[in-house]
């Protein structure tokens, strides 16, 4: 299946728990935040829900500015 | 004299907030941040890098620091409330800085955009701090939307200009007597700093004009006596301006 993650085009195998998908691309769990068609998925959810086919995702962190 | 500014229930010593951007190293950085004597840094949202180990910007703050986040980089109210409400989740915080910029060149603020925005974050429960143009009328919008404050320009963004135009903060002082004012971007020198609080501003935010000095802990230890330097003089009452002369030693008695 096809999803995209900040704008990138991603092939997966399968649907995966959220959870499962930062580890998939070695992304931190700590000070980040996940939206998922827009809508922000709670830590406490990234266990129990599924990333499907054509999924839009944006995993978001801070850096520098003012 | 406790003179503390006070911020949605929050009290800080400091009326000088500062960025994190723009920084030629980490331990620079650190530095101006410590000189500056600053108690809140803004942070910015974005895209984590995929398929590589990143390490977490934060963890170059100091723990002591409030962090403000901010919607930088949004040119609709839909993509800050959605970039605030992602902030919100991953720091734990309430605190934004809302920033909806109108234009690539200018920077300038969109000002419909961020009211828009602030109503709908102010309803979920967020502290805004709007950065806006500086007029009165906005002003008084963002405030009835129910920000804690206003964040008016100076000059665009990064541009080192200063005050360019103080009776619009001055009016805003005036008709905004109990108004949590912040004069954000365009503080180029600490004269510029000093020249906002005379005005009447309650704190200053400001990021290039440190990060990009030659040296930037000095300049913030600049900036943060700048900051008390004009916060003193607003508090005095300055003396008014006159077209001539007006002697301080006596006149009559001088040797003829």
């Amino acid at each position: 299946m096809t999803i995209t993650i900040n704008g990138e085009i991603k092939e997966l195998e399968g649907e995966v728990y959220l959870n499962r998908l930062l580890e998939l691309f070695s992304l931190p769990s700590q000070r980040i935040a996940v939206e998922l068609t827009r809508e922000v998925v709670r830590r406490k959810d990234w266990s129990s829900v599924l990333v499907k086919d054509a999924d839009k995702i944006e995993i978001v962190h801070f850096v520098g500015g003012g | 004299m406790t003179d503390n500014f006070e911020l949605a229930g929050k009290s800080f010593n400091s009326r000088l907030i500062i960025g994190t951007g723009k920084y030629r190293s980490f331990q620079e950085m650190q530095a101006a941040h410590t000189a500056s004597g600053a108690e809140m840094v803004t942070v910015a949202v974005n895209r984590v890098p995929l398929d590589r180990k990143t390490e977490s910007f934060l963890d170059h703050l100091n723990p002591e620091m409030q962090i403000l986040p901010n919607t930088a980089g949004c040119y609709d109210a839909e993509h800050a409330i959605r970039t605030a409400r992602l902030a919100r989740e991953a720091l734990e915080t309430d605190w934004v800085k809302l920033e909806v910029i109108g234009d690539q060149t200018t920077l300038l603020p969109d000002n419909e955009q961020t009211l828009e925005a602030a109503r709908v974050l102010v309803k979920e429960g967020f502290i805004v701090l709007p950065y806006f143009s500086d007029d009165l009328i906005m002003a008084k919008k963002l405030l009835d939307a129910g920000c804690p404050a206003v964040m008016p320009l100076a000059a665009p963004i990064g541009s080192g200009m200063g005050v360019q135009n103080p009776s619009n903060i001055r009016i805003m002082r005036e008709q905004l007597p109990y108004a949590t004012i912040i004069v954000d971007a365009g503080v180029g020198v600490p004269s510029d700093a000093a020249f906002a609080m005379e005005l009447g501003a309650d704190a200053i935010l400001m990021n290039t004009a440190i990060a990009e000095a030659g040296d930037a802990a000095q300049m913030a230890a600049a900036m943060k006596l700048a900051v008390e330097a004009g916060r003193l003089a607003y508090l005095s009452g300055r003396m008014p301006k006159r077209l001539y002369a007006s002697a301080s030693s006596p006149i009559q008695g001088a040797i003829k």
